[in-house]
């Protein structure tokens, strides 16, 4: 059999997932499956969509009419909305990686099998930084990050929010999936009830073997 | 600079088993879609506002600026071949440009899958030397630019495959002892579970040719560069290591003498030699300059050849596309000439 995505060379990886109760299934070569990060061991993990494979996965997030609507909301930055991304594979600007960051994490926590940067920081967000260990900024998130509409906000939610997004991070890097989902329905209820998010919906378990 | 002393054609440190070293850094700009999403208007603006942030921070001289969209195709191949720009954006059109130094050994392409693909290129295996001067470059553009960064997700990019650093280390090695040992699918397993990758001549999807891949780091997020090119440096010293013990096993076959001196024969005699063919024989005579079959000849000479007579270098040399068997002659005829 060949590679279902390149159509290149044979399937020796072989994917299944259960989506909401429909199992799906495909069969890749060792080159489509590193992309994905499915070759190097890491566990895939929730309901997570993977890049570069474009439509192939990013079709299994057209399924649940409740997600359509999540699905609608748009980046401040550049319009793209989160299907957009999933179905090519490509971000749209930098602002894109703020408004979908809970839901691209997955993605890149498969790719990097990390979260968390540890290289060279530009000099300007350094200043940034030491600016804002000396005087406590007015909003905890960096504010080309919270936006516009963040601003109004109240900010012990945001502090909320902002605790839970890293105590998301950590768990994700410690592969506690349960509890990285139980902390993500938390922060989609907050999201919901400050008006930002009207759509909350369970992910479906997402099971990846080899 | 002459001509012969690019860093593509030159051998330098390990140069038996290392080619070259590339250090490539992603960035993108803040408040401007990324490539795959912009007009043709926000890629000029790009352009000029990274050409102008060059010029400013002192380094204007250095650069020149090649609009993609204004080379001749065999112009935009012969980069690919000489390894200063990637396949996709040899094709990439207008909106593109490149800003490349005389040596060629820094190019910068502009609106490729980021806004900025700043690359570094070195003779032979020098990982910090590259990194040293693309760090030099990127922080004097980001003094202007202040790229696009998040502090938990790094620097910003297009592809989430390159968030973090933006940094892809990558070597070119020759093997073709673990080649002839069928040992390369092997060590691809083996250091894609240590988050690097190996691939063809031009990278990813390409096919190997004459025995040289490139060795990279696939992990960018969760890694510093130092951390990723200590890595790398670790994992090349053992396959370097492995490499000239399988060719001085190899030579211990009487075979290997007579391929090399064979190799020797038909590249001096030979009247129409194709791509494939060429980078055969290339490989077998470099490996036997490697080990000293060749005294009389140099890495030089075989890196020089490797960098002058692909298809479309041999064409931009001509001034004019080449039917297929005249490219073959012209090929045969300069390899013919620098081994005489």
């Amino acid at each position: 059999m060949m590679c279902q995505n390149c159509g290149k060379n044979p399937a020796t990886t072989h994917v299944k997932r259960n989506i909401n109760g429909k199992t799906a299934e495909w069969h890749l070569c060792a080159d489509c499956a590193a992309k994905q990060g499915l070759g190097q061991g890491l566990v895939p993990m929730l309901g997570g969509l993977g890049f570069e494979l474009g439509d192939f996965w990013g079709s299994l997030f057209a399924e649940p009419a409740a997600r359509e609507q999540k699905n609608a909301e748009r980046c401040p930055g550049c319009g793209s909305s989160f299907n957009e991304i999933a179905q090519s594979g490509k971000v749209g600007c930098a602002r894109c990686y703020t408004a979908f960051y809970d839901r691209l994490l997955p993605s890149v926590q498969r790719i990097h099998g990390k979260t968390k940067h540890a290289g060279k920081v530009p000099a300007y967000i350094a200043e940034e930084e030491k600016r804002a260990a000396v005087q406590p900024p007015a909003e905890p998130e960096r504010k080309e990050a919270a936006g516009a509409a963040a601003a109004e906000e109240p900010a012990d939610t945001e502090r909320t929010l902002t605790g839970l997004r890293e105590e998301l991070t950590a768990c994700i890097e410690r592969q506690e999936y349960e509890k990285c989902a139980a902390i993500r329905d938390r922060i989609r209820e907050l999201e919901q009830s400050r008006g930002q998010q009207k759509d909350k919906e369970e992910e479906g378990n997402s099971r990846v073997g080899e | 600079m002459s001509e012969n002393k690019k860093w593509y054609r030159l051998s330098g440190d390990e140069g038996d088993v290392v080619i070259s070293t590339r250090v490539r850094l992603a960035r993108n700009l803040n408040g401007i879609p990324f490539p795959a999403g912009m007009t043709l208007e926000q890629k000029q603006t790009v352009i000029r506002t990274v050409a102008s942030a060059l010029r400013e921070g002192g380094e204007g001289e250095r650069f020149r600026l090649v609009e993609m969209g204004a080379l001749p195709p065999r112009e935009a191949l012969s980069m690919v071949e000489r390894h200063l720009v990637s396949p996709e954006f040899s094709r990439a059109g207008e909106g593109s440009a490149l800003l490349l130094t005389g040596e060629e050994d820094v190019a910068v392409m502009v609106n490729e899958e980021d806004h900025l693909r700043l690359q570094v290129m070195r003779s032979g295996l020098d990982l910090d030397g590259a990194y040293r001067e693309a760090d030099r470059l990127d922080t004097l553009l980001d003094s202007r630019l202040h790229f696009a960064f998040d502090s938990r997700l790094g620097y910003l990019t297009q592809c989430p495959t390159n968030l973090g650093t933006g940094m892809r280390a990558s070597i070119m090695l020759h093997l073709p002892a673990l080649q002839e040992r069928g040992a390369i699918q092997q060590l691809a397993v083996t250091v894609s579970k240590l988050g690097l990758t190996i691939r063809g001549m031009y990278g990813e999807g390409s096919k190997p040719q004459g025995a040289i891949y490139q060795l990279s780091n696939q992990v960018t997020l969760g890694i510093s560069e130092q951390e990723a090119i200590d890595n790398l440096k670790g994992i090349a010293a053992q396959i370097i290591r492995e490499e000239r013990a399988g060719r001085e096993q190899w030579r211990q076959n009487p075979r290997f003498e007579d391929m090399v001196w064979r190799s020797l024969g038909l590249l001096r005699t030979a009247r129409l030699l194709t791509g494939d063919e060429f980078m055969t024989l290339i490989s077998n005579l470099r490996l036997g300059i490697a080990v000293g079959v060749l005294p009389e000849l140099s890495l030089d000479t075989a890196g020089g050849l490797i960098g002058d007579v692909q298809s479309a270098t041999l064409m931009a040399a001509a001034g004019r596309d080449l039917e297929p068997a005249e490219r073959d002659a012209l090929r045969a005829q300069v390899v013919r000439e620098r081994l005489a």
